[in-house]
């Protein structure tokens, strides 16, 4: 006798869809059976029977929309109180239906289809193109980034390799000194380790060793930084370790358009290019204006104008500034959010120009503090613009620890909007 | 002692279909046979309830589950010895228990709190036993391959008699890093056994479609280090095999490379739509190759009743309990945790 209730199928799982019902009321099941199909925020997945017993009530019908993880879906078994809980979970379910809202003008579309339709966009143009990784074509991507690819453009030009990321990582420079154009997706950015010499030895290097006779334009892309609870050797943001070698490129977006736009451009330009996203934005909806844009590469974008406070951010450190700057706003306090966009070459001047202005700076990033990328941009702001600042600079960042598992601490452990608002109340006071 | 009868089982199970294959010497006697079986049993109801919890949200992460791997773990834990050392992959939770782990530690750690092995820091895929010579749990695919050569380079160096297991899985086997030990360990003859858990997936990706050549019992074979395939699904084949290679490096020829063939029922971590294989291949070895179901059919034809096994399970299943009770009941740890263990 037992309920099931709505389980947690993927690390960043919160609502989920019955699409189909495998067994109906009055049905014998045994452990290992499939219950039903569950689509979760990256795919369908089945839900198995952990015990033995007869299907008692179901309480959630297959097609209902976004059903919280933990509440409940079947009885197995007879279950006393069964009719109180198809009673609470319709009232779930009338609670939820309201959220599903789309607003109609504008093009919504989330970051992981952005990325994946300016790769399929560039490789229409550019027969060149290839893309090759880690369960990157039957599989259509260990996040889904790459669905449809191999779909549309076949085995010879969407690779799924073997786990062997030095090797495919040098074979990507290999083609592309052999002229090709490849896209080499790392499953995440914590394997890209495994082939890190390649791409700071041959691929950084080669131009400039060879007398600017041999290029290497390839991008090397996938998820950076944290996720969800995934610990210390899946979590780390790499923005600082790329940006400090000669020779890359490090381009890191947040919103769906600078993903789809920085994409294209990355994929063009002749250089090695380090396309650092983000697995907690993939599923984020952003309102896309003109889907042809290319975004060039260097140049940064004030997300949100102020006059006390510059704040500079990337990837998903910039909605959580832009969270905290409607806190702030709330108190009077006025923000400049700057999404840096490319780290490398860094818009120094965009940040130079905001803080002559607000004569106040904080710079976010979940990467480790020491050499990250904010040690960095106050090196150069104290450089060229130390007569400005009415404050210290002040960082926010991740803290000098490897990544703990436990809830508690990767919270702690991570840069968090509190984190920012406090910076900002910090640096306004230290005037005062 | 061991009940050296050297038996052909082959034996057609009426109901199931089931056959067990495989030649083999020294079944062990009743008691051993049920130490066996307890042993993978606690690791399937483990894992069981280690996906339950998942699914309750309180696992999180990755948690990648060992079912139907048992026998391969728990086979060549019989035949190693007391301070034998073991390395292992992120699905390691089997390999933890099997070195005799606490399963509360272990379930307290999955759930992230202080009485976890890793005091909650490490989780699933992160944690260590010096005591029980477990050295990880390791994410990175094939990094625990010359970490595993080390291990066996400092029980050489120290000549301590004892044998490194160097876990694999048929995806890590074509990272380069595992040909760089290979060339190591056989030139510098170390006592390592690398164990090849061939579950026929590195996540979505056959073994088919991601490595050349026939066999990965053969990938030391330029190295001169000597290979077997062996049915891993059959604990007995897996000790006579464990043996064989445990006292072949023990006895300083160097290192020995054991493929296991084996499978992995559920998905390769939570979140997999299993879409690369059909539910009737699953089922299929679920339902003629099962390890757990294959060993308990043996003891039923050594005479242990049937009341005797349900009433191992009920135990196993009181002992799981007690550990997910336990790990829940464990507070999450102190703050101050976050900034200890960086240096010493
Ligand atoms: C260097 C590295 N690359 C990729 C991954 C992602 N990843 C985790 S497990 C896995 C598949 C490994 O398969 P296999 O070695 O067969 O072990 P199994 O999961 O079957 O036990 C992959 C690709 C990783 N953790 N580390
Ligand atoms: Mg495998």
């Amino acid at each position: 006798m037992s309920t099931i209730k709505m389980p947690a199928l993927s690390p960043t799982m919160t609502v989920g869809t019955i699409s189909k019902w495998l067994v109906s009321e009055g049905d014998e099941v045994v452990s290992g059976d499939i219950l039903a199909e569950i689509e979760t925020d990256k795919a369908t997945m089945e839900l198995e029977a952990i015990d033995d017993g007869e299907v008692s009530e179901i309480l959630v019908q297959a097609g209902v929309q976004n059903i919280s993880v933990g509440t409940p879906i079947i009885v197995i078994g007879n279950e006393n109180n069964s009719e109180k809980i198809s009673n609470v979970v319709k009232q779930v379910q009338s609670g939820n239906e309201k959220i599903e809202t789309v607003n109609s003008d504008k093009i919504t579309i989330s970051v992981r289809e952005a990325l994946r339709d300016a790769m399929a966009e560039e490789m229409r143009l550019d027969e060149d193109i290839f893309i090759m990784g880690e369960e990157v074509a039957e599989y259509q991507g260990a996040y889904k980034v790459t669905q449809g690819l191999l779909e549309e453009f076949g085995e010879k030009r969407v690779i799924d390799t073997p786990i062997t990321e030095q090797g495919f990582a040098g074979l990507g420079v290999g083609a592309a000194f052999g002229g090709l154009k490849p896209i080499i997706e790392f499953m995440t950015f914590n394997f890209s380790m495994q082939a890190i010499d390649q791409i700071i030895n041959s691929a950084a290097k080669t131009l400039y060793m060879s007398g600017g006779q041999m290029g290497c334009p390839i991008v090397f892309r996938g998820p950076n930084g944290a996720a969800s609870r995934v610990a210390a050797q899946h979590s780390q943001c790499f923005a600082s370790w790329y940006a400090h070698c000669p020779g890359l490129k490090v381009v890191s977006p947040w919103s769906a358009s600078d993903a789809k736009g920085l994409l294209k451009a990355s994929i063009r330009d002749p250089n090695p290019v380090i396309f650092l996203e983000n697995e907690l934005l993939y599923g984020e909806k952003f309102e896309i204006d003109n889907e042809n844009e290319i975004v060039p590469i260097g140049v940064g974008n004030i997300v949100s104008e102020g006059n006390d406070v510059t704040v500079v951010a990337f990837s998903i450190m910039v909605g959580k500034a832009l969270n905290a700057t409607k806190k702030l706003a709330e108190n009077g306090i006025s923000v400049e959010v700057i999404d840096l966009r490319t780290i490398k070459p860094l818009d120094i001047d965009l940040i130079i120009e905001s803080v002559k202005k607000t004569n106040r700076l904080v710079i976010c990033e979940e990467g480790f503090p020491f050499s990250g990328i904010g040690s960095e941009i106050i090196a150069q702001v104290q450089e060229y613009a130390f007569d400005w600042l009415d404050a210290p600079i002040k960082r926010v960042t991740g803290q000098d620890v490897p990544l703990p598992y436990a809830e508690n601490l990767e919270k702690l452990a991570l840069p968090q909007e509190e984190d920012i608002v406090n910076a900002v109340l910090h640096i306004l006071n230290e005037v005062k | 002692m061991v009940n050296s009868t050297k038996k052909n089982l082959k034996v057609k199970r009426k109901k199931t279909g089931r056959s067990v294959k495989g030649s083999y010497t020294n079944l062990p006697g009743k008691e051993e046979l049920i130490e066996l079986y307890k042993q993978m049993l606690l690791i399937r109801r483990f894992e069981e309830k280690a996906g339950q919890l998942y699914g309750m949200g309180s696992i999180g992460g990755f948690c990648h589950l060992y079912i139907g791997q048992e026998a391969v773990v728990v086979g060549m834990q019989s035949v190693s010895i007391d301070g034998d050392s073991v390395i292992t992959s992120y699905r390691d939770h089997g390999h933890m228990l099997a070195c005799g782990m606490d399963p509360k530690g272990v379930m307290a750690e999955l759930t992230g709190r202080e009485s976890g092995y890793s005091k909650g820091k490490g989780g699933s895929m992160h944690m260590f036993s010096k005591e029980k010579n477990f050295f990880g749990g390791h994410g990175i695919v094939g990094a625990q391959v010359p970490i595993g050569v080390g291990l066996a380079f400092s029980h050489n160096y120290k000549q301590d008699g004892f044998v490194c297991m160097t876990y694999l899985g048929d995806g890590a086997v074509n990272q380069g890093q595992v040909y760089e030990s290979f060339n190591m360990s056989a030139l510098w003859k170390l006592p390592v056994v690398f164990v090849i858990e061939n579950n026929k997936y590195g996540m979505g990706t056959s073994v088919t479609r991601a490595s050349a050549g026939k066999s990965l019992a053969e990938r030391g074979k330029a190295y001169g280090i000597p290979g077997l395939e062996v049915d891993g699904m059959n604990i007995f084949s897996v000790r006579d095999a464990g043996k064989k290679a445990l006292d072949y490096a023990r006895k300083g020829k160097g290192p020995f490379i054991l493929e296991m063939k084996t499978y992995r029922y559920r998905g390769h971590s939570m979140s997999d739509p299993a879409k690369y294989r059909t539910r009737s291949e699953v089922d299929a070895v679920r339902q003629q190759k099962d390890c757990i179901e294959n060993l308990k059919e043996i003891l039923q034809e050594q005479k242990i009743t049937d009341d005797h096994l349900k009433k191992i399970d009920s135990e196993i299943k009181s002992n799981v309990s007690v550990a997910s009770d336990f790990a829940l009941d464990s507070s999450l740890p102190d703050k101050k945790e976050l900034l200890t263990d960086i240096y010493i």
